[in-house]
């Protein structure tokens, strides 16, 4: 349903209009369409948020307003309106005096949009160069502005610097003042935060909230994550498969969506959970305390990069005297954002890296002293969930290879592991016929499945997982949390779960440490810890967290929060 | 609680099927393919079809031109055969080129393995010996070693294995150093396996792409080194025929028999041009960047 088709083309208070846009998918492709039949408008001083999961088409939406489509596949029908001007059939030479001056866009990850080899101030220069835009003094001048005014500190500085020397949220702010450099009417951010820490994002979502309000300018934000739509859209357009299925304002969309892929969107976004959970209160079977399967002492580990020798060494300390307990079939999380040592910490404890002092006692033995030869008869009983679902699986091994090959390695015949993996792929959810598949022939929620199923291949006693749903949609998130809960229940394994997203970790952990530059600045039971916050770095880190007025039990307190920010921003205005 | 209803969608194996594509789709790297298996045909079945032996000598027909009688390529000072020369001579010349191309691969491939995969001091000591063997002058070292050993056949296919691994070593070792910290082998070191399982059946077969295009490219190389030694008289020793040597006897006879030349020369030209257009292709396709897709 298109509301208000004919009327929106004259409108002049629509910035952008799409209307039955279709962009076709060359043969041998999985559908035969990147999407089809689009149509939504961007209003004047509006940001308009268009959520999906991956693979349902908003990037190739963004790509096609802004004439960026790959050679290989084409818009083949519908029109879309820039400022009054169609640009579909337009020429190149027009359409690129057309970005840049009117649409601008900045990209997921500013490490690779930004040029290593060019001091920030030239990037913002060429921009507005390449639009034969003011003189070199002037544009240097409007560089320096521009800096500022994305709240860069010491533009002047900042100007001569080279990317590699500022942090993600400082890249991105680049990338915000290049695209505002020719005063665009219209902005379009493609997961401008999706690779960014949750404090950073949150900095980085305010700044763009900013800047539209005081340009008056319209956003076109492409998002997955409905925490970041909640923050700060105006309206809101739900692309599944290519195709809208919802659209309408932010308030309606959120609180009352119409379309069945909208409403299990919403549903599956984690929130932080107000009670902890039932097993909080372990005893063994005789009532008594249970005791820890794994203690950790006084872990210390420590990068050194460049030699001691000419004196270029490096030392960045990872883990810095980090000691805690995990009982068996509990699990603790473990939080805090990149460069904090999470994951440096998953890394020791399954001796993928050797610790440089301390003490890692799995059921009272002390494995971090212990040789690789000696180890390996408890590496089984020490399993890890990887990251990155499309890179934990040797693409040239089938899964059922993948599966038996640790097994076979430890002496298990070559039957025995095949019975036992596909009866694993049936826990995890996956069909037998799976194991004898190639790992590009799945998605990346059933990769994960798989890694899953890898790691329990061995009934391991203890799992760590380094960030297993990171790289996933929400809604396949929702649905492998749950599968880990279950495994957790039915095998009692104990879990060490890694993670940057304090709303996942809420979800499944009986306990949390918050980790802040190696070291565990706060360790308690999920609910304290994120309801009652005593480290200022964690309060921070809950501040941070997108989208959480979502919540009915937390409203009130996220829209104080949301109200203060208003404030300061007005202030900010002012000033 | 939501169902979970995950099927395994098949997808069509689309891979292997697009590399196979984007290679034929390499006109160059085609043509290239053709001619080496034309080459590579008549060089076994074509000395038992032609009416010569290609140690027969018939004094009565030296210098003929080619296109003379059923001598299709003319014949030499001695009257034999061009045409039986010059496939005899293609058997051996292919032969040290593959076998060179296989010896340097597969020494090639192990060193940079262990030094991509060792660690620091491993990887030090083995790259600084790769150096060190590029910094010989090849050909050079390819002469003192042929001036020094015995050249028969199989020696020269040493010695050029000897100065040809260097590249495919570097090439691997740059692989596998970003391969070994991909989190596939890091599963590997969680599972348990050692680290020959690990070099050998998790990494190396993610390292074949580039190792196949630097193989062939190596066959290319090698059968030019081999001209190159022949031709200066150190290589294959007649009455045993190789392009290299075959050029090299008829230097004299340029003016008044050019033919002698140019019918070896012909030949190497086309087995290394098709070797280099197939390497080609194959990087082409085996590269997933070059994708437009």
């Amino acid at each position: 349903m298109v509301g208000g088709q004919s009327a929106s083309l004259s409108d002049t208070s629509v910035a952008l209009s799409v209307r039955g846009l279709t962009v076709t998918l060359p043969d041998g492709m999985e559908r035969s369409h990147a999407i089809e039949d689009v149509s939504f408008d961007l209003h004047r001083g509006q940001i308009l948020c268009v959520i999906g999961e991956s693979g349902s088409g908003k990037s190739v939406t963004a790509s096609t307003v802004m004439g960026l489509l790959p050679r290989a596949i084409q818009a083949t029908a519908g029109s879309i309106t820039l400022e009054g001007r169609e640009i579909i059939g337009m020429g190149r030479e027009e359409l690129r005096d057309l970005r840049g001056r009117v649409v601008s866009m900045i990209f997921q990850d500013p490490l690779s949009a930004l040029n290593p080899l060019m001091t920030v101030g030239a990037q913002i220069d060429e921009a507005m160069a390449a639009h034969d835009e003011g003189t070199p003094q002037s544009r240097r001048q409007r560089a320096i502005e521009l800096l500022t005014e994305v709240g860069l500190p010491d533009p002047a500085l900042m100007y001569h610097q080279y990317p590699f020397r500022l942090s993600g949220g400082q890249r991105q702010r680049v990338m915000i003042a290049m695209a505002l450099a020719l005063e665009p009417t219209i902005l379009i951010a493609d997961e401008p935060t999706t690779a960014l820490d949750v404090t950073t994002q949150a900095q980085i979502l305010e700044l763009i909230r900013d800047i539209q309000r005081r340009k008056g300018m319209s956003v076109m934000f492409i998002t997955h994550d409905f925490g970041v739509v909640a923050e700060i859209a105006d309206s809101v357009v739900v692309m599944e498969k290519g195709h809208v299925v919802e659209r309408g304002s932010a308030a309606q969309v959120l609180n009352a969506p119409e379309h069945p892929y909208t409403k299990r969107l919403i549903a599956a976004v984690p929130h932080l959970r107000q009670d902890d959970r039932e097993r909080a209160a372990h005893t063994d079977a005789s009532g008594a305390p249970a005791k820890p399967l794994l203690k950790v002492r006084n872990l210390v580990k420590t990068y050194r990069s460049g030699s001691a020798f000419f004196r270029t060494q490096r030392i960045v300390p990872a883990v810095q005297d980090v000691s805690f307990d995990v009982l068996p079939g509990r699990t603790l999380g473990v939080v805090g954002e990149s460069g904090s040592g999470k994951s440096s910490l998953g890394r020791l404890l399954i001796r993928l890296m050797e610790a440089d002092s301390g003490q890692i006692l799995f059921r009272d033995q002390d494995i971090a002293g212990l040789t690789e030869p000696a180890f390996r008869s408890l590496r089984p009983k020490i399993q890890m969930i990887f990251q990155d679902p499309f890179a934990s699986l040797n693409p040239r091994n089938t899964i059922g290879r993948s599966l038996t090959v640790g097994p076979i390695a430890h002496g298990v015949p070559a039957a025995k592991a095949r019975e036992d993996a596909k009866a694993l792929l049936d826990l995890v959810g996956l069909d037998a016929r799976a194991y004898g598949r190639y790992p590009h022939e799945f998605s990346g929620g059933q990769r994960q499945r798989v890694g899953i199923a890898r790691a329990l291949m061995f009934k391991p006693e203890l799992l760590v997982a380094d960030e297993a749903v990171s790289a996933l949609d929400v809604s396949i998130q929702a649905q492998i949390l749950e599968l880990l809960d279950r495994i957790q229940r039915e095998t009692g394994v104990a879990m060490i779960f890694i993670t940057h997203d304090l709303r996942v970790a809420s979800q499944i952990c009986d306990e949390i440490a918050v980790m802040q530059k190696g070291r565990i600045v706060e360790f308690g039971r999920p609910s304290r810890i994120f309801f009652s916050p005593e480290a200022d770095y964690t309060r921070e880190l809950v501040s941070a967290i997108p989208g959480e007025q979502l919540d009915d039990k937390t409203a009130a307190a996220a829209t104080g929060g949301r109200q203060s920010t208003q404030q300061t921003l007005q202030q900010g205005t002012q000033t | 609680m939501s169902t979970t209803d995950f099927t395994v969608t098949p997808l069509p194996r689309w891979w292997q099927n697009r590399v196979v594509r984007k290679f034929f789709g390499h006109r160059l790297a085609l043509l290239g393919l053709v001619m080496i298996a034309l080459l590579t045909l008549a060089c076994i079945f074509g000395p038992y079809l032609l009416p010569y032996d290609s140690l027969y000598i018939d004094l009565r027909a030296r210098f003929a031109p080619p296109l003379t009688g059923d001598h299709y390529f003319g014949t030499d000072p001695l009257g034999r055969d061009i045409a039986a020369r010059l496939l005899m001579a293609g058997r051996i010349s292919l032969l040290v080129g593959f076998f060179a191309m296989l010896l340097a691969t597969i020494l090639g491939t192990f060193i940079g393995v262990v030094a991509g995969y060792g660690g620091r001091v491993v990887n030090a000591v083995l790259m600084r010996l790769v150096d060190g063997f590029l910094s010989f002058p090849t050909i050079f070292m390819l002469l003192a070693l042929a001036v020094a050993l015995q050249p028969s056949p199989i020696m020269i296919t040493i010695i050029i294995a000897l100065t040809g691994w260097m590249e495919v070593a570097r090439i691997v070792e740059a692989e596998v150093r970003s391969l070994r910290e991909r989190e596939f082998v890091l599963a590997g070191r969680m599972l348990g396996l050692s680290q020959a399982h690990i070099m050998i059946r998790e990494i190396l077969p993610n390292c074949m792409g580039p190792i196949i295009v630097a193989a062939t490219l190596t066959v290319a190389r090698a059968i030019l080194l081999e001209a190159y030694i022949s031709f200066l008289g150190f290589g294959i020793q007649p009455p045993l025929p190789s392009w290299g040597n075959m050029l090299n006897g008829a230097q004299q006879y340029l003016g008044s028999a050019p033919w002698l030349a140019i019918i070896p020369g012909a030949a190497i030209t086309i087995a290394v041009t098709s070797f280099n257009f197939i390497g080609d292709g194959l990087r082409d396709a085996l590269d997933v960047r070059n994708d437009n897709f």
